[in-house]
């Protein structure tokens, strides 16, 4: 246990107003129905955690957040612009983090991150001082000058998240970013993301560790067959459920089995 | 499994592996268009035929003993068709080191590496040998139609000449990367296999121009000079050429060297093909490069993107070695131009369709490395730009490429003629836009170093690629000889041009 990262259960975050994020009937169909007129809200400074089994359509829902799909049907709001209507403004205050991590063999870090600085219109002067910071507290700052080429994974995984951050976005879209990333740097991001929400900004991420759901996340939302099934604080979770001290992964397995049942 | 049977095991993996990649190079990857593609494929093979009758119909009731002159002209044709081989198969042994994932799974297994490896060195030299097989069946063909069975013996010379190419290749790249170590080897062996390919027809351009003036490659053939120091009629060197008509000695001789050549290359370098291997998988974990510390840079959205475009091209080893070639295929055309400096000769006009073709070929190129060949395409599409400012910083990319790679040789053609150097700038311009169009119509995202395999994703887009560069090179030509029939020309490429848009996927 890790008194830094532990977060007590169901502590009320100074209940914000605003809404970070709001989805109405979103839907997506590819062959078959991958988003079915999903409902959410997420809350400005909320750290939001969905789970769900693979194939439930949580990336799915999350590009279409980030404008990387076109929805079927359905509305997506961030900060309440539009996000159908008026992408650029949207984009201009996220950032999105795929589950591939995406990057140019050719650049070095700290070109990369000139380069979301850049596309993102941030000055140079205030931009270099915050990527300099952010490669050297991801572990990258003696590579910094080194062409990505010969990266890890986990190094190219936190490239890509050090391009998300460096523009200070209000709203954080991360498609399980602890995928292969050791013991040290997934530390390393979640403090990172810890900060982040502390300071403000709202994060929302997928992930199959449900520990990190369990210990970061304010609110948890369980998706299932492209259905929001279950949603809350894992009290809350708890409580809907009836059982008083599952695990969270007793709990995802109940009610996963329960839909599939459905 | 017994050591023989494992082998052949290997070898028949070996070869449906590279059927399998033949096969979706020709279909595009769907299996459903196998039909449409074999019956494309005979009806190429037959529409070759006429070509090739008219480059070498008249040559087929040629009869041993030959003079000096033929006996040249037939070596050198036997000499570039051999230099083609050695070029491709030079690409398919660095193409074996460098795929990584099968050769993860082959050096983990049990397998006596040795053995396999002689396997894959065999493997190799069938599929080259296939190949030039397939390109040279129509001219052996029309000789044997027109001149009798004895140029049967020419298939012969082509097995012998895929053999040794392919062993010299796989000699050829394993020294280099002794030598050089396997990053430079790379690149390296992409720009050789590129100016073996092209260098020979280009030498004997310019020596033809040097000597005479003209563009024909066969002056300098079958000028007096070059038979006076070639050898004796009966002189070895000249057996591939006897062999070619029929010499049966002559061929039984060739086929066994190609046999020994390639027997001795397995046994000395089929246990150092492993190590290679080894190396080639490291490669890229050493060997890095560092950039210099500097401060950011600053300006608009479209110029980050430019900028970073513009990097990224600057990068590329394809680039390159794509430019060099090009250029390459520039110099005789040059030459001319310098020689003829001044007199006001037709052959002047050459120059233009040259560097127009060069142009188109080097935009599409550009073109689908930026607006294709995108590496972190969910960066880009979750930026703050609208997707059309995206699109049009990578045009701008490409067309300030070609305009700083051609508006040399353009300022160059002013001092000749600047009527001439006009009708370039404003074709030139046209060909690179149409090529850009095309890869732009017809964009599939990519990874950047998938670019050899683009051909594959669109069938369509290649030829309308092709069509076009050839269209405007020819438009350009006969605007300066002919004007009515360049506007002609230039019309019908660009219908064919607004054809292909009807069909490409995206239209806007
Ligand atoms: N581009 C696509 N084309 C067709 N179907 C797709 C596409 N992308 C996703 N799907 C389908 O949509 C459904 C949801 O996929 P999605 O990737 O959103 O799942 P996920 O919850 O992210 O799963 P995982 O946990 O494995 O990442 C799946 O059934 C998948 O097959
Ligand atoms: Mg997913």
């Amino acid at each position: 246990m890790v008194a830094t990262d532990a977060k007590p259960d169901g502590v009320a975050v100074m209940k914000p107003e605003s809404s970070a994020l709001e989805l109405r009937g979103l839907t997506k169909r590819f062959d078959r129905l991958a988003v079915d007129s999903l409902d959410l809200t997420i809350h400005a400074g909320e750290f939001y955690a969905l789970v769900g089994p693979n194939g439930a359509g949580k990336t799915t829902t999350l590009r279409m957040v980030a404008g990387l799909l076109r929805p079927d049907d359905g509305a997506v709001s961030i900060f309440g612009i539009d996000a159908l209507a008026d992408p650029v403004a949207a984009k201009q205050v996220m950032a999105w983090v795929s589950d591939e991590p995406m990057i140019y063999d050719k650049l070095t870090p700290l070109e990369y991150l000139e380069f979301v600085a850049g596309l993102w219109g941030i000055a140079p002067s205030a931009s270099k001082p915050v990527a300099e910071e952010l490669l050297s507290s991801l572990g990258l700052a003696p590579h910094r000058h080194e062409r990505c080429e010969g990266f890890s994974k986990g190094m190219r995984q936190k490239v890509a998240l050090a391009g998300a951050l460096v523009h200070d976005p209000r709203l954080i879209i991360l498609d399980e970013p602890l995928t292969g990333l050791d013991a040290v740097s997934a530390r390393h991001v979640k403090g990172l993301l810890g900060d982040r929400v502390r300071a403000g900004c709202t994060v929302i991420m997928t992930t199959h560790i449900l520990e990190v759901a369990e210990r970061m996340a304010d609110r948890i939302g369980v998706i299932a067959a492209g259905r929001l099934v279950a949603e809350g604080t894992l009290t809350e979770l708890r409580q809907q459920n009836g059982h008083a001290d599952t695990s969270l992964e007793d709990l995802f397995i109940a009610l996963v089995t329960l839909q599939d049942a459905a | 499994m017994s050591p023989a049977t494992a082998l052949s095991w290997f070898a028949r993996h070996e070869l449906r592996l590279a059927w399998r990649e033949w096969f979706a190079m020709m279909t595009g990857g769907r299996r459903r268009r196998a039909r449409a593609a074999v019956i494309g494929l005979l009806f190429f093979a037959a529409l070759l035929h006429v070509p090739a009758w008219a480059v070498i119909g008249r040559f087929a009731d040629l009869q041993l003993p030959l003079d000096k002159s033929s006996l040249i002209v037939i070596s050198a044709t036997i000499l570039l068709a051999w230099t083609l081989m050695l070029s491709q198969a030079i690409e398919s042994v660095t193409r074996v080191f460098y795929a990584r994932a099968d050769l993860d799974l082959i050096m983990s297994s049990p397998a006596r590496l040795a053995n396999l490896f002689s396997v894959r060195i065999a493997a190799i030299a069938l599929s080259v040998t296939a190949m030039a097989l397939l390109f040279s069946t129509p001219f052996i063909d029309v000789l044997v139609i027109g001149g009798g069975l004895r140029w049967l013996g020419a298939f012969g010379v082509v097995v012998a000449m895929g053999l040794s190419a392919a062993a010299v290749a796989i000699a050829v790249t394993i020294l280099l990367f002794r030598l050089i170590g396997p990053a430079r080897t790379r690149f390296v062996a992409q720009i050789l296999a590129a100016i073996i390919g092209a260098g020979f027809v280009i030498a004997l351009q310019v020596a033809a121009i040097i000597s005479y003036g003209t563009l024909s490659r066969f002056t300098i053939l079958t000028s007096g000079t070059l038979a006076a120091h070639a050898p004796d009629v009966d002189s070895i060197w000249w057996w591939p050429a006897r062999a070619t008509m029929g010499d049966s000695e002559a061929l039984l001789l060739l086929l066994a060297l190609g046999l020994v050549l390639l027997g001795c290359v397995m046994a000395i370098f089929s246990g150092r093909f492993a190590d290679t291997a080894i190396d080639a998988a490291a490669y890229g974990t050493s060997n890095r490069k560092r950039a210099k510390e500097r401060p950011f840079r600053g300006g608009s959205r479209r110029q980050a993107l430019r900028r970073k475009e513009i990097i990224l091209l600057w990068r590329d080893p394809w680039l390159i070695s794509q430019t060099l070639m090009q250029l390459l295929y520039l110099v005789p055309p040059a030459l001319l131009l310098w020689r003829s400096f001044g007199d006001s000769s037709v052959a002047l006009t050459l120059i233009t369709p040259v560097i127009v073709m060069a142009a188109g070929q080097l935009a599409g190129g550009l073109a689908w490395l930026t607006i294709s060949g995108e590496d972190a395409p969910d960066l880009v599409a979750t930026a703050p730009l609208t997707p059309s400012s995206v699109t049009r910083a990578k045009i701008e990319v490409v067309l300030i490429a070609i305009a700083v790679i051609f508006s040399p040789l353009v300022a160059a053609l002013v001092f000749a003629s600047p009527f001439q150097a006009s009708i370039t700038a404003a074709v030139l311009i046209v060909g690179a836009a149409s090529a850009t169009a095309i890869q732009l119509w017809f964009r599939v995202q990519a990874r950047r170093s998938q670019f050899r395999r683009r051909q594959t994703s669109s069938r369509l887009a290649t030829f309308a690629e092709a069509f076009s560069s050839i269209g405007w090179a020819a438009t350009a030509a006969l605007l300066l000889t002919l004007p009515t029939a360049g506007i002609v020309s230039g019309l019908i490429t660009a219908g064919l041009l607004a054809m292909t848009w009807k069909f490409s996927p995206r239209r806007e």
